[in-house]
C-alpha cells in the first residue's frame, strides 16, 4: 500500500515537471561525489524553470 | 496457446460489442456497448500489434542504454518507473482536443465517430506516438525538427519547424476561442475562472517563499479556493452590482484573453504558470477518472442518432461531408500530431529501458482515445435537440428559445422552447443558445454524469461550472505555455535569417517574438470570434487539417527511418497511416481551397461576398462595406493559410520520398542512431 501511494506521488510530481529529488542525490554521490548537489529548494526552481521556460515545446492541446 | 485464450475471449467481447453498437437501429443503444467495445479493441492491438511493432518493425532491445541511462544527470535525463512514467506521458498528451473535437463529430451521430476513434488510434494515432518515441530514444531523446533534420536534412528539417510553428499558433487560437464560447455572457463561469488567477498568484507565493516544493499541499489549498470560487460564483453571478461587471461579450473576452496571454507568458513561470499548471493538471486527470467512473455507473442510453443526416455534409456545427472531413474534425483521440512534439520531447529522456516503450508510446494514446470515446458518449447521451441548440450558430437557428425550437425541429430533432429555457435554467446560464466549441456542451454532459451520481438534479448548476472551469483552467495553461514554446520556435525561425536574434542576453528579441506569436494566434482569435457561423466552423477544420498534417510529417519521418534502417519489409507500419492522413488532409485541404460550396470553400465564399461587394451589396451578416471588406481578407488569410500547410506537407512528401529510394541504394543501414556498441554506462 505504501509503495502504491509512493509511486502515485512521484507520479503527481513528474506529471507537473518534477522529477524525484532522492534519485538525484543518489546521481550526484554516485558520479559526482566531488561536487555539492542542489538543496531541495534549489533543486525544485530548477526543474520549475526548466519544465515551464518554453523550451519543451509546451503541452498538447 | 493458451495463453492466447483470455485474448480471444477479449476479442470477441468487443467484436460482439461493435456489431450492437453498429447494427442497432430504432430501439436505443446503452452507452457502456461503446465502452466496452473500445476497451476490448485497445487491449488487443496493445497485446498483438504494439508487441509486433516492438519485435519485429523496431526490435527493441531491452539491454541497449537509453537516454536516461547513457547521459544520466539526475535531472533531465532520469530512468524513471514506467508506471510513473506512463502517467507523466499521459498527462502530457491529454487536453483540450480529445475532448472537444468528439462532441463536434456527434452532428453526424455516435457511430462514424466511434470507429473512426477505435479504427484511427489503432492503426495510426498510437503507431506515431510510439514510432516518434522510438526514432527519438535512439537518438538521445532529440526533438522532433533535429530528428527530421538528421534523417531527412537541413530543408526538410526547417520546413517542418516553420509548419510546427504555424501549427502552435493555430492552436492557440483554437482554444482560446473555446474558452470565449464557454465564458461570454456567463458571469458564473467568468467569475469562477477569474477566480483561478489571484488564487494561483497566492499559490506561486506559496511556494516560492512560504514551503518551497510543497506540490500537493499547495495543490489542495488551491483546490479548496476553486471550490469555494464556483460556489460563491452564483451569488456573485446573480448579484445585480456583481452579475455585470463579470459579464462580457464575446469581443470583449477575446481582447482580455490577448491581453491576458501577453502578460502571463512574460512573468516568471513560478507566479503565474507553474501554480496554475498544478492545479489543471490533477483536476483534468481527476475529471477524467470521474467521468470514466461516473458513465459506468450511470450506464446511460444514447440519445444521439447513430448517423444522422449531416454525414452527407450539410451540418450546422461544421460544413462539409464525412469524407474527408471526420477524419479531420476527430484529431486529438484518433491520432494527433502534436503527440510528435511530446514524444520527442521530456519523455524518451526519462525511459529506462526500451522495453518499456510500447507502454508508454501506444499505451498512453489508447488512454488518450478512451478519453476522446468519453466525450463522444458524453455528447451522445443529451438529448440530440440540445446538442444541436448549443451547437448551431445564431446565423442558421436564431437566438430566441421559439426560433431556436423550431429551427432544431425542422432539422429532425424536435425540441420545446421550455426545454431550452430550462436546461439552461438547471446549469445556471442565461442561455445554452449557440455555444459551440465543444466545452459547454460536454460540461452539461458531465453535468448530467455527475449529478446523477452525486448530488442530484440540484447540484447540476455546480457540475456545470467545475466542467467549466475545469476546461478553461488547462485551456488557459495550455495558451500560457504554449506562447512561450512558440516565442522560442519563432526565435530559431527568425535567427536563420537574423543570427542575433536567438541572443539571449537582450530581452527585446524575446519580447518581439512574444509579441509577434500572441498577434498571430490574437488575428485568428478575433477572426473566428467575430464569425457570424460561430468561428469553430472555420478554425476547427484548418486545426484538423494542420494536426492531422503534422501527424503525416510524423508518419513519415517514421517510414524514412525505416527504409534507413532496412526494415522496408516493415514499412507499412507506419506507410499505411500516413497514406491514409495524407489523403484525408490533402483532400479536405483542397476542398477548403477550392470547393465551389460557400459554405466549405474560402475562396468561393470570397468569390461570393467580392461579387456582392462590387455591386455595392452588403451581404449578411456583414452590417457595412468596412465588414464586407473584413470578410474577404479573413477569406484570402485562411485560404493562404492552407496553400501554406498544403506546400509544407507536400514538400516534406518529396523529402521522404527521396530520403527512401536514397536509403534503398545502400546495402547497409544509414539511419544515423546512436550505435549499441558505442553506448557504454557511465
Amino acid at each position: 500500500m505504501s509503495h502504491l501511494l509512493h509511486t502515485l506521488r512521484r507520479m503527481m510530481h513528474l506529471m507537473v515537471g518534477q522529477p524525484d529529488y532522492d534519485a538525484y542525490l543518489r546521481h550526484m554521490r554516485h558520479h559526482h561525489p566531488g561536487h555539492a548537489p542542489m538543496d531541495r529548494t534549489a533543486f525544485f526552481r530548477n526543474r520549475q524553470e526548466a519544465r515551464y521556460g518554453g523550451k519543451n515545446g509546451g503541452k498538447c492541446c | 496457446m493458451t495463453r492466447h485464450i483470455p485474448w480471444i475471449l477479449t476479442a470477441l467481447v468487443g467484436a460482439v460489442s461493435l456489431a450492437v453498437v453498429a447494427v442497432s437501429r430504432g430501439e436505443t443503444v446503452n452507452a457502456l456497448w461503446i465502452v466496452v467495445a473500445a476497451v476490448s479493441c485497445f487491449l488487443v492491438a496493445y497485446r498483438y500489434y504494439a508487441l509486433f511493432i516492438a519485435r519485429e518493425v523496431m526490435r527493441l532491445d531491452p539491454a541497449r542504454p537509453t537516454p536516461a541511462i547513457r547521459r544520466a544527470d539526475g535531472l533531465d535525463y532520469v530512468a524513471t518507473d514506467r508506471t510513473v512514467l506512463f502517467g507523466h506521458h499521459f498527462a502530457a498528451i491529454a487536453g483540450a482536443g480529445p475532448l472537444v473535437g468528439p462532441v463536434l463529430a456527434a452532428q453526424m451521430g455516435y457511430l462514424p465517430g466511434t470507429l473512426w476513434i477505435i479504427a484511427g488510434v489503432v492503426v495510426a494515432g498510437a503507431v506515431q506516438d510510439f514510432m516518434v518515441l522510438f526514432v527519438s530514444m535512439r537518438r538521445d531523446g532529440k526533438s522532433l525538427g533535429e530528428l527530421i533534420r538528421m534523417e531527412m536534412g537541413q530543408v526538410a528539417g526547417t520546413i517542418a519547424l516553420f509548419g510546427a510553428f504555424m501549427i502552435m499558433v493555430i492552436i492557440l487560437a483554437v482554444l482560446a476561442l473555446i474558452v470565449v464560447k464557454a465564458l461570454a455572457e456567463s458571469p458564473w463561469g467568468m467569475f469562477t475562472v477569474a477566480a483561478t488567477v489571484p488564487l494561483a498568484l497566492a499559490m506561486g507565493a506559496y511556494t516560492r517563499w512560504i514551503r518551497p516544493g510543497r506540490i500537493g499541499e499547495v495543490s489542495i489549498l488551491g483546490l479548496i479556493g476553486l471550490l469555494a470560487a464556483i460556489v460563491y460564483g452564483q451569488a456573485i453571478a446573480q448579484s445585480p452590482v456583481w452579475g455585470p461587471i463579470f459579464t462580457f461579450t464575446p469581443v470583449q473576452l477575446c481582447w482580455i484573453l490577448i491581453g491576458y496571454g501577453a502578460v502571463a507568458s512574460v512573468l516568471p513561470v513560478w507566479l503565474l504558470l507553474a501554480p496554475r499548471d498544478y492545479l489543471s493538471t490533477f483536476l483534468k486527470i481527476g475529471a477524467i477518472a470521474a467521468l470514466a467512473i461516473g458513465i459506468v455507473i450511470m450506464a446511460p442510453p444514447l440519445r444521439m442518432h447513430a448517423v444522422t443526416q449531416f454525414a452527407a455534409g450539410g451540418g450546422p456545427v461544421w460544413s462539409g461531408g464525412l469524407f474527408p472531413f471526420l477524419f479531420i474534425t476527430i484529431a486529438c483521440g484518433a491520432v494527433s500530431g502534436f503527440h510528435a512534439l511530446i514524444a520527442s520531447g521530456t519523455t524518451p529522456k526519462l525511459i529506462a529501458t526500451e522495453s518499456d516503450a510500447p507502454l508508454i508510446g501506444y499505451g498512453a494514446m489508447l488512454m488518450e482515445a478512451f478519453v476522446a470515446i468519453m466525450a463522444l458518449v458524453g455528447a451522445s447521451i443529451l438529448d440530440p435537440g440540445i446538442y444541436f441548440t448549443m451547437n448551431s450558430p445564431a446565423a442558421v437557428i436564431g437566438t430566441d428559445p421559439a426560433s431556436v425550437s423550431a429551427a432544431v425541429t425542422a432539422m429532425g430533432f424536435p425540441i420545446s422552447p421550455d426545454l431550452i429555457v430550462q436546461t439552461a435554467k438547471d446549469v445556471g446560464e442565461h442561455t445554452i443558445i449557440s455555444r459551440a466549441g465543444g466545452a459547454p456542451t460536454l460540461a452539461v454532459a458531465m453535468a448530467e454524469i455527475f449529478s446523477h451520481v452525486f448530488g442530484g438534479p440540484a447540484m447540476k448548476a455546480f457540475w456545470y461550472h467545475f466542467a467549466i472551469l475545469f476546461e478553461a483552467l488547462f485551456i488557459l495553461t495550455a495558451v500560457d505555455a504554449g506562447t512561450r514554446a512558440g516565442r522560442f520556435m519563432l526565435q530559431d525561425l527568425i535567427a536563420l535569417a537574423v543570427p542575433s536574434f536567438k541572443d539571449s542576453k537582450s530581452q527585446l528579441p524575446g519580447f518581439v517574438a512574444t509579441g509577434l506569436c500572441v498577434a498571430a494566434w490574437g488575428f485568428f482569435l478575433y477572426q473566428g470570434v467575430t464569425d457570424p457561423l460561430g468561428g469553430v466552423n472555420t478554425l476547427w477544420p484548418v486545426f484538423g487539417i494542420s494536426n492531422q498534417m503534422l501527424a503525416a510529417i510524423a508518419l513519415m519521418l517514421g517510414t524514412a527511418v525505416l527504409f534507413r534502417m532496412k526494415r522496408d519489409r516493415f514499412a507499412w507500419v507506419t506507410i499505411v497511416p500516413a497514406a491514409w492522413l495524407l489523403i484525408c488532409t490533402l483532400s479536405a485541404g483542397f476542398l477548403k481551397l477550392f470547393s465551389t460550396d460557400a459554405k466549405v470553400g474560402f475562396l468561393a465564399h470570397a468569390a461570393k461576398y467580392g461579387a456582392a461587394l462590387d455591386k455595392g451589396e452588403v451581404l449578411a451578416p456583414a452590417k457595412s462595406v468596412a465588414e464586407m471588406r473584413q470578410i474577404l481578407f479573413n477569406d484570402y488569410v485562411d485560404a493562404g493559410l492552407v496553400a501554406i500547410f498544403l506546400a509544407v506537407v507536400l514538400s516534406l512528401l518529396v523529402f521522404t520520398i527521396r530520403t527512401c529510394i536514397a536509403a534503398r541504394r545502400f546495402a547497409a543501414p544509414t539511419a544515423r542512431e546512436i550505435p549499441a556498441q558505442l553506448v557504454t554506462t557511465p
